[in-house]
């Protein structure tokens, strides 16, 4: 008598648990932050020089970066969670674009556009940092002189996997210093 | 002192339509709803690709001949010209008898900014810029790409001028014949 109430009393959960499952999702509340996040960007425009036209032509809507969330463009960094640096880095500008850097909340992002922001380019020369990576740290590359304003769609598509794997993995906060200056391949 | 010039007409005060902002108003909202009918410019970009022109610029590779021959001979013009000095070559004797090879072909894909010096100034016709123009990396390392991934890009251009068949064991005879067809000529 108490066992056929008691499975009666299970099915009844199971079926109750059913219909739940069909209206409710459950995750964690890291994956759901992270997915909010990666469809949000709101990236810095660090235009420095001739690559900021193709990062404008990506938010025009010939290419229509709102379709992935990132058209936001804040001139403010306290605002900006990607900082996609477009152009030549000269040691000038330099203190400036790591001022803003720090400005910017974590977590946050970087985009490096372009030859000269990568590795400095073809200014191999002393008043150019050689790649932006020896003031922060850079998280996609992005080759071309300039690159096209699908490559950086691809580099923003990459930030968002990068998004997704940093909520994975719960590295979060903490983030390597810059780089050291590497000689071999530049 | 004369007055020079004319004197500046300014409008009047707006009437009391102008001041309703109305007019303005349904002009802006015109001009949208004209443009909702208009065809889409936007190009979904992963999904949605451009047409690349043949004679387009992308990230430079190395190509082997119809016999599977580095077609590269390691003469360093490329290197010497390339601007920004992307191209890093080391020379190796190879097995064939005559012409070298390179041991170390190595772009950095960060430092080339697409010029295609390289692949004019290259007499073997071993080099060559591909339509390859959304690389994104994350990493400098990841972006110098060296020999093996060059000729995974560049693949098997066929050579017109069947130069190694002349030089080597089977040049012989090819010699032979051209030089029949020159006593021919004569």
């Amino acid at each position: 008598m108490t066992g056929s109430a008691a499975t009666r009393e299970a099915a009844a959960r199971t079926e109750e648990t059913g219909e739940l499952d069909s209206w409710v999702m459950t995750t964690r509340l890291a994956d759901y932050v992270a997915w909010g996040r990666k469809n949000s960007l709101w990236p810095m425009p660090m235009g420095l020089a001739c690559c900021a036209i193709e990062l404008m032509a990506m938010v025009a809507p010939r290419y229509d970066v709102a379709r992935f969330g990132a058209e936001a463009l804040r001139f403010s960094p306290r605002q900006a969670d990607l900082m996609i640096v477009a152009g030549t880095v000269t040691k000038k500008m330099a203190p400036a674009v790591k001022r803003i850097f720090d400005q910017m909340p974590e977590p946050k992002w970087v985009i490096s556009m372009g030859a000269c922001a990568s590795t400095g380019g073809m200014f191999r020369s002393y008043p150019v940092a050689q790649g932006v990576d020896e003031i922060i740290p850079v998280d996609v590359y992005i080759p071309g002189c300039p690159p096209r304003p699908e490559a950086l769609i691809e580099g923003i598509m990459q930030v968002q996997r990068l998004v997704e794997e940093r909520a994975k993995t719960g590295r979060r906060g903490v983030r390597p210093g810059p780089a050291a200056p590497a000689a071999a391949g530049r | 002192m004369p007055l020079v010039g004319h004197p500046v007409r300014r409008p009047g005060r707006p009437g009391l339509l102008q001041r309703t902002y109305l007019p303005s108003i349904l002009k802006g909202m015109w001009i949208t709803l004209r443009h909702m009918f208009r065809p889409k410019v936007t190009m979904r970009y992963p999904e949605e690709t451009w047409r690349v022109p043949e004679n387009y610029r992308g990230l430079p590779a190395l190509v082997r001949d119809d016999g599977g021959r580095v077609k590269c001979v390691a003469c360093f013009l490329c290197e010497y010209v390339c601007p920004p000095k992307a191209i890093h070559i080391e020379a190796q004797e190879i097995d064939t008898g005559v012409e070298k090879g390179p041991r170390v072909f190595d772009i950095n894909m960060l430092r080339c900014i697409m010029c295609g010096y390289c692949e004019e100034v290259c007499p073997e016709q071993a080099i060559f810029l591909t339509r390859e123009y959304s690389t994104v990396g994350v990493s400098r390392k990841e972006m110098i790409y060296d020999k093996e991934k060059l000729l995974s890009m560049g693949g098997i251009r066929p050579d017109p001028i069947k130069k190694w068949s002349r030089l080597t064991g089977a040049g012989a005879s090819a010699s032979g014949t051209r030089g029949a067809e020159r006593d021919a000529s004569r």
